[in-house]
């Protein structure tokens, strides 16, 4: 019996399709995710890969309960999340959090450091609220006099990695990343990605890192997942992916990257 | 003088005094393409936007010259500038959304570029419209000339931007990280699209991007940047196969490539950026003193 | 872009001042109206009427700014008419900003039926010409200090309405919200402790125009009569009387429109100074 912390049944998402509405009548549905299966082991970093318009940040929402799918089912723990109401999903909700793409929007800009990552822990009860900032500002490697200083004080890496402790602080079992190196330069990149990499294995953390490279999600991923249009298209082990891609758009998408290599040729 | 443009000891700074282009030599040869990299805010764009006259109002030039088609584009008065800017530069942003106007359909921004500011026909402009939209493989033009920009995707907005750019035929374009904002797979055709309307039509580009791996599949020569000096400036086989700047060298580390999985992404050692650094602070200090 | 931010923040440190400035010195001369004005803003003396101000030839010393042509002194029925504008401005703003301000972050912030409901209401609402709207109000409510309060919160909330609903979608839209989500904050607590604070320096511009627009409405709604009994001095009221002797006596209209416009300028200039202040990312 395999031990999964996130259990996805059937997953399907839909929105009104305003663009369309008739002037009499309900507007025509978008499927952004059309019954979607998934299961995370736990202990596994799994990497969710896909083109804009596959649905894989709001997969990702949806399984924090970000976003209320239409129909479907989300288990954590072997626990049925999907229809909890907000109070008896709070206590839950210290187990699995996540870290944003865009760190310029994801602090609120008029929050202090230590208001950004205390805040979660005050409202999930923990006690000695300043230990926990310290012990978090120190494993994502910034200083601890950050803690006074406001978003736009700090650069965009620095701004990711608050990001992350605000993540980890509340010791979760379970981590969503989305897109967080997309923003990034290389330099950045790779910091965020080792840092990550460190942290997975420290905290024994589970991770799904949704991303469209690639080649960040190699590096970091023993699984990945393709979606495609809403739909999963491939899921396997990452070396046996990258090796034998089973599906075209698995192809298409590897041959699409650009590697900083003269030998790769592209017709 | 067989070089197309050339750039000589080009140094902007801000209205503080800090600098954010330090004296920049660059030579670029007719039909060259020619890769800017460089981390963010290492001054990439503004090599671009210092050609194109469309630098930050906060930004002032402190010394050097751009020599272009014989004069110095810094020392001419804005109407000649502009005439001569206008009708052989162009640029290709980053942005294809915030670049288009979204209130305006496709078929009209074209047009207008090429009557308002080049002084063609209206008719001669509208056929034009649809040979570009062709040449960037839009499949149905007839629905693209009168949709708005939010209408369609990322990938056709640039491609509208690429036509757009090669619209009056100009000698030079600048593209400012044009694929950033686009999907892997999209940016694939995108930057094949532009390799080939280069090549089709002799068009010297200028191309700004933070992405080694675009710069190898694209550029035949590149120039490295670092806090607005340029660190190294060599043909694209060279830089690959052996980098000489030790700056350089680290970029290449730091860059992923899916195939080797068991190297470790390093990222740009704290010795180097000292190193490099230093070598700023030296070049300020004879800045400072040349003054 | 670090001398760009000094360079207008300077810029913004002389219009706090000045106009914090004028309103401060507004709100001390108002408050000792009754110790300093040199008469009874009601005390009328026909042997005293229509003098001209200090400078002029004619003047009578105690009737600075001159008299008008009840002898009533200008400078002090001024004063004692800054009181009711100052009264109106703060309490009329306020009332409207809050109301305006908690529908429009509920709505902002909830969306569906809610802001389906609040939306149509400020619609309709806006509908109706406020001059209008406001002399029906006093009509049906009648005159007084209050009704003109009233009148003002009853046309006038839905500006602040708008204003913050839209801030508050487009705040609501930011991660940092999903983030307080994924953290377990409860609605309630994501309205005031995320986006409120980003949604403030809007608040504060808002509530220093609301105040300039108070004062004007009031000096509209006393220039036709409508506001308190014509006894006690409005600056409208002054405006309204000296038109008839304006070529006589123009200091009885001209000193009460200069401190109305100026009092005006100044609510809406400290607004624009404190809305930078507020704000810690001044980008």
């Amino acid at each position: 019996m395999e031990d999964n912390i996130f259990q996805i049944h059937n997953l399907s998402f839909d929105v009104s399709d305003m663009s369309r509405k008739p002037i009499i009548g309900a507007a025509p549905k978008l499927q952004i995710l059309k019954d979607i299966t998934i299961n995370i082991k736990r202990g596994d970093v799994v990497g969710i890969v896909g083109g804009s318009g596959s649905g894989k940040s709001t997969l990702g929402r949806i399984m924090l309960r970000l976003l209320e799918p239409s129909s479907g089912e989300i288990l954590f723990n072997n626990i049925d999340i999907t229809h909890l109401t907000e109070a008896q999903l709070r206590p839950l909700r210290r187990r699995f959090q996540m870290i944003f793409q865009d760190p310029m929007s994801s602090l609120n800009p008029r929050h202090r450091v230590n208001g950004i990552i205390g805040g979660p822990l005050k409202l999930q009860g923990f006690q000695n609220i300043n230990d926990l900032i310290r012990q978090a500002l120190d494993l994502v490697g910034l200083p601890s006099d950050f803690k006074s200083r406001y978003p736009h004080e700090l650069s965009g890496g620095q701004r990711q990695r608050v990001g992350i402790a605000r993540a980890i602080a509340l010791r979760p079992d379970f981590i969503l990343a989305d897109e967080i190196v997309s923003g990034l330069d290389v330099s950045s990149q790779a910091q965020i990605l080792s840092l990550l990499q460190n942290l997975v294995t420290e905290l024994g953390l589970t991770l799904v890192f949704i991303s469209h490279d690639l080649s960040v999600v190699r590096r970091l991923c023993n699984k990945i997942i393709v979606l495609q249009e809403g739909e999963v298209i491939e899921q396997a082990k990452a070396d046996k992916l990258f090796d034998e891609p089973k599906h075209a758009y698995t192809r298409e998408l590897l041959s699409a990257i650009p590697l900083p290599d003269l030998t790769q040729i592209w017709e | 003088m067989n070089s197309f443009l050339q750039i000589r000891n080009l140094s902007v700074s801000l209205s503080n005094g800090q600098r954010v282009l330090r004296s920049i030599n660059m030579e670029l040869k007719k039909g060259e393409v020619r890769g800017l990299v460089g981390e963010s805010g290492a001054g990439k764009s503004m090599i671009g936007k210092a050609i194109l006259g469309i630098l930050p109002r906060a930004l002032k030039i402190d010394a050097g010259e751009i020599i272009f088609q014989g004069k110095n584009l810094l020392n001419l008065k804005s109407n000649e500038f502009r005439k001569i800017i206008g009708a052989n530069a162009a640029l290709i942003p980053q942005d294809p959304l915030t670049a288009l106007n979204p209130s305006h359909r496709i078929g009209p921004q074209i047009t207008n570029r090429l009557v308002d500011i080049l002084g063609w026909k209206k008719s001669d402009a509208i056929i034009k419209t649809y040979d570009l939209l062709d040449e960037v493989q839009i499949a149905d033009p007839e629905r693209v000339v009168n949709s708005f920009p939010h209408e369609l995707s990322g990938g056709m907005r640039q491609r509208i931007l690429i036509a757009s750019a090669f619209a009056a035929t100009p000698k030079l374009i600048i593209a400012d990280e044009p694929t950033t904002a686009l999907d892997v797979t999209v940016q694939k055709q995108i930057l094949k699209l532009i390799k080939e309307m280069q090549i089709r039509h002799g068009t010297t580009l200028l191309f700004v991007t933070h992405d080694l791996g675009v710069v190898s599949k694209i550029c035949q020569s590149l120039s490295v940047l670092y806090s607005g000096k340029v660190i190294e400036d060599t043909s694209v086989s060279s830089f690959f196969n052996m980098p000489q700047h030790e700056y350089s060298k680290a970029l290449l580390v730091a860059t992923p490539k899916y195939t080797d999985p068991k190297s470790d992404l390093i990222p740009v050692s704290e010795e180097v950026l000292t190193s490099v650094n230093g070598e700023i602070a030296r070049a300020d200090k004879e800045w400072v003193n040349g003054r | 872009m670090v001398d760009n931010n000094r360079y207008i923040k300077r810029k913004f440190g002389a219009r706090i001042w000045l106009s914090g400035g004028w309103l401060f010195f507004l709100i001390l001369v108002t408050l000792f109206a009754p110790l300093i004005s040199p008469h009874d803003p009601l005390a009328q003396d026909l042997f005293a009427s229509r003098l001209p101000p200090f400078w002029m030839d004619g003047a009578e010393s105690g009737y600075y700014l001159g008299s008008d042509s009840l002898g009533r002194d200008v400078l002090t029925r001024i004063l004692y008419g800054a009181r009711i504008a100052l009264i109106v401005a703060l309490i009329a703003s306020t009332a409207t900003c809050l109301i305006g301000t908690i529908l429009g972050i509920i709505s902002g912030y909830f969306g569906g039926w809610i802001d389906l409901i609040v939306s149509r209401l400020v619609d309709i609402w806006m509908a109706f010409p406020p001059v209008l709207f406001a002399i029906l109000l006093i009509a049906v409510l009648g005159t007084g200090l209050t009704s003109i309060i009233i009148a003002i919160v009853v046309i006038d909330w839905t500006r602040f309405c708008r204003v913050i609903r839209a801030e508050t979608m487009s705040q609501g839209a930011m991660d940092y919200v999903s983030s307080a989500k994924a953290a377990g904050r409860p609605k309630f607590g994501i309205m005031i402790v995320e986006i409120l604070p980003n949604v403030l320096p809007t608040i504060v511009v808002l509530l220093t125009l609301e105040m300039g627009i108070a004062v004007i409405v009031e000096a509209i709604l006393s220039f036709v009569n409508l506001s308190i009994s014509t006894d006690f001095p409005t600056w409208g009221g002054m405006i309204s009387e000296g038109r008839t002797s304006v070529h006589q006596a123009w200091w009885v209209i001209v000193f009460p429109l200069i401190t109305l416009f100026f009092t005006v300028l100044s609510f809406s200039q400290l607004g624009e100074g404190l809305k930078d202040r507020f704000d810690p990312v001044l980008r």
